[in-house]
């Protein structure tokens, strides 16, 4: 079942891509049929067709978060322009631990790449509890430590 | 109006490589040539509309792909020395 | 000049000039760790804002479709590869720099 999605979606993307929806050219239509055959054996291969790529669900999830995630951005951005324009420079970086409280790896995940996508955090090491973040100033610190970000990704995610 | 696009990616670029050239650990210059790529990729997507051929999105989404594979793997050539170890066998020993 | 050239320059110079404030970090910054978020800058709202006023020079296209493809790969790749350089960069023992004075016993990760 999970083949058969992952080769649908494998060719309709060849399909968007490429432009040939039409038989006229039978050999690029074999070639693209071929090629995605080929990357879902090499998936396979990989053991990497599970329940992460099948999430089909977190979508409607995902579109409730990305609008705050894209507006925390666009805050950061802004912050970290400023602060690299000021001719002093004023910051003070540290590293600091967050908790994650998500359950699934897929979420977990989520979150340390919204942190990282936030201009004034990077998440340098996950392990089973903690992220370890490194921050440019301290209130992104303090920020990314209050769990805002967190409990959003956890309610929007794993309801 | 594209050019004034095009020569704020170039400065950027340009930005990127005198950090890739003084970096003074090899971590600064991945992440330099690393910037350096993405701008490409923003630079073709720019040319292409300038010169009024759309199809050069097609090159830009293939040079996405593989600055980020490109990356992966000199940051795995620079931390193991090898491209075929297998991480996790090695922090076990 | 229609509505959507204004939009699409509104767009495409502040990317500009968030890109190369990004360039500029990456010189200015004093350490590898803090550059991190000097590159950020340029991948997220930098690339983003280019891009978005590509799309509207494209219009409902095709062209449209590719662009957004292209802004998703690289919202999704840029942040794991700036992840894997940190922390290849932390476990080979590369110390951050923390020598601002307000941070003295703040460093909870020692």
């Amino acid at each position: 079942m999970r083949y058969i999605f992952m080769s649908i979606v494998a060719f309709g993307t060849w399909l968007l891509w490429s432009g040939h929806y039409t038989l006229e050219h039978t050999l690029v239509l074999a070639i693209g049929i071929l090629s995605c055959a080929f990357v879902v054996y090499l998936a396979g291969r990989l053991s990497i067709v599970d329940e992460e790529g099948y999430s089909i669900h977190l979508i409607w999830s995902l579109a409730l978060y990305i609008p705050w995630l894209i507006w925390a951005i666009i805050k950061a951005n802004i912050d970290v322009a400023k602060r690299i324009l000021n001719p002093r420079l004023p910051i003070a970086p540290r590293i600091v631990r967050v908790t994650g409280t998500q359950k699934t790896d897929l979420c977990r995940v989520i979150f340390a790449n919204s942190i990282t996508l936030t201009p004034g955090t990077v998440s340098l090491d996950l392990d089973e509890e903690d992220i370890v973040v490194h921050a440019l100033t301290k209130e992104a610190a303090d920020d990314v430590q209050s769990g805002d970000m967190d409990r959003r990704v956890t309610t929007a995610l794993e309801q | 109006m594209f050019i004034a696009a095009m020569i704020g990616i170039l400065v950027t670029m340009a930005l990127a490589l005198c950090r890739a050239l003084l970096g003074p650990t090899v971590y600064d210059r991945i992440l330099s040539v690393n910037m350096f790529g993405t701008k490409t990729v923003l630079f073709i997507a720019v040319l292409g509309f300038l010169t009024d051929r759309p199809d050069f999105l097609d090159l830009a989404l293939i040079y996405v792909l593989i600055n980020f594979i490109g990356t992966l793997a000199v940051l795995k050539f620079v931390t193991y020395n090898d491209l075929g170890a297998d991480p996790e066998e090695q922090n076990r020993t | 000049m229609t509505i959507v050239d204004i939009l699409s320059w509104i767009c495409l110079i502040p990317g500009c000039i968030l890109c190369m404030i990004g360039g500029l970090g990456l010189l200015r910054l004093p350490d590898f760790y803090s550059r991190m978020h000097g590159g950020g800058i340029t991948d997220t709202l930098g690339a983003s804002l280019v891009l978005l006023g590509l799309m509207f020079q494209g219009g409902l296209t095709m062209v449209t479709v590719k662009l957004v493809m292209l802004l998703v790969i690289l919202l999704l790749t840029s942040p794991t590869s700036t992840h894997a350089v940190g922390k290849a960069a932390l476990t080979s023992g590369l110390k951050p720099f923390l020598g601002n004075p307000d941070n003295k016993g703040k460093n909870e990760h020692d």
